[in-house]
Order: structure tokens, then sequence, then C-alpha cells
């Protein structure tokens, strides 16, 4: 199991270097979808043609082995709230993840570390809560 | 050029998440849970991912432009605000709550699960609501 996440990772860095060194972007999947709709479509489409290739990268995987499905929770209140928080602080803190997580420490941005460290905290902290809730 | 690079992009990314099961929420619950049922998975898809995009970023600091002669586009902030502390833990709260931050929650779409467009739409007004505080 370990082999695969080092395999995913991999790819993942991979392709963090490659929109690096071509495009001279860091791959931060909140800013990308938070400056879509901000520019003219010409300073756009490096944004847009990303997500069209998140958006097909299951079907190609699926191609080759099917992808088990998405298990999560079933209550949609959870749902709606997680998806704003979600989108709402990854915007306000300036990344995500992928920004954060990856390129930020990647590339030894203070700023990034501590944003890091701070949602997997507070991610920690929400799971222990639930389940002592049972939600 | 710089629309087929992220294309490419968007797709190994997108299936590195697969990959490494990142696209599976309760992967992300298992990470963020603790006791002996934590499951370290995102610590290694992070550690490699991070371990590639170091070796783009040393490389791309040492040149004034990318592959494709286009411009480096770098953040420069290295300041910590409360915007980037608040915006962090908001989104590790809503991480925690779903098992969903942006990337995989886009690229679960295309397995026609109604809770994760449920998710991404949710994700997408929360994305938008900084936009409307910030102006």
């Amino acid at each position: 199991m370990i082999i695969q996440s080092v395999i995913g990772g991999g790819l993942i860095g991979i392709a963090v270097s490659i929109l690096l060194l071509f495009n001279g972007k860091v791959l931060g999947v909140s800013g990308i979808l938070g400056e879509l709709f901000n520019h003219r479509l010409s300073q756009n489409y490096w944004r847009l043609f990303f997500i069209i290739g998140l958006l097909i990268s299951p079907i190609i995987c699926n191609t080759f082995k099917p992808i088990p499905l998405t298990e999560m929770t079933s209550n949609n209140l959870l749902i709606i709230a997680g998806g704003l928080l979600v989108g709402f602080g990854s915007r306000l803190g300036s990344g995500c993840t992928s920004g954060h997580g990856v390129c930020g420490i990647a590339r030894f941005s203070l700023r990034s570390l501590i944003a890091t460290m701070t949602f997997i905290l507070f991610g920690f902290m929400t799971v222990y809560v639930m389940q002592k809730m049972l939600i | 050029m710089s629309a087929i690079i992220s294309l490419l992009v968007g797709i190994i990314f997108g299936i590195g998440l697969i990959i490494a099961q990142m696209t599976n929420p309760l992967k992300i619950i298992g990470f963020l849970t603790f006791g002996e049922n934590w499951d370290p998975s995102l610590l290694f898809v992070m550690a490699s991912a991070v371990f590639i995009s170091f070796f783009a970023f040393s490389f791309g600091k040492q040149k004034n432009q990318t592959l494709l002669n286009l411009d480096f586009e770098i953040p420069k902030r290295n300041d910590i605000d409360l915007s980037l502390l608040v915006g962090a833990a908001l989104f590790g709260i809503g991480w925690g709550m779903v098992g969903f931050c942006p990337a995989p929650a886009i690229v679960s779409l295309a397995f026609g699960n109604l809770q994760t467009l449920l998710f991404v739409i949710s994700m997408l007004i929360g994305i938008s609501l900084v936009k409307i505080i910030k102006k």
C-alpha cells in the first residue's frame, strides 16, 4: 500500500514540476478554481485546460483498471458545510493541500508550512470531535 | 502550447491522486484519526510529491524563464497573517468533516456520485464568498 502512495505522490510531484518548468505556474488547485473567472479567457486557458485534465483523469484511469466508487458520509448537511468551509477556508488562506502542502513546502515557504500544519491540526481535531459525537 | 501542457498536467495530477487513493475520503479521514488506526498514506504521498517538486523548484530558481520562455510566477509573500491562519483552520475543519480537499473532489466528479457534486457546488460557493468579502 505504501508503494501506491509513493507512486501516486511521485506523479503529483511530476505534474507540479512540469507546470512549473514549462508554464512557470505553481500548482494550487484552490487558486486555479478561484481565479478561473477572474481573468480574460486568453489568460485563463491554462487554468481551464488543467481542470479539464483533472476531470478526464479518472476516465483514462478507468480504462486500465476500474476505480472503486467514492465512499463518503451520507449526511448532506455535513457535505454542504464541509464544502463551504473547504472552499472558503482554502481561498482565504491562499492555498490548500496542493498549493501549500506540496508546492509551498517544496520551496521552503514558511507561510505554507504554517498553513499546512494548521489545516492538518484542525483536520485531526475535527475528526476527533466528530467521532466523539458519533456523526 | 501552454494549454496542452496544462491539460497533460491535470491528467497526470489526477491519475496520481487516484493511484494514491487520495480521491477516497475514507483514506483522508484515516490519516486524520488519532490512535492505532492511523493511516499514514497521505504522509507518504506528500513526502514523495514534495521530494520531486523540490528539484523542480531548485532548478527553476536558477533560470530566468521557463522552458517555454515564459516568466515564473512564484508567490513572494512571507508574512503570517490572520487570513492565512483562519483560512487554513476553516479549511482543515471542512477537510476533516468530509475527507475531500479541492483537487480530489473535482477528480471524483467523474465517478458520478451526487454527493460529490453537492460538495463541489458548496466548495465553489465558498470560494466565491471570499471574493465577495474581500471587495
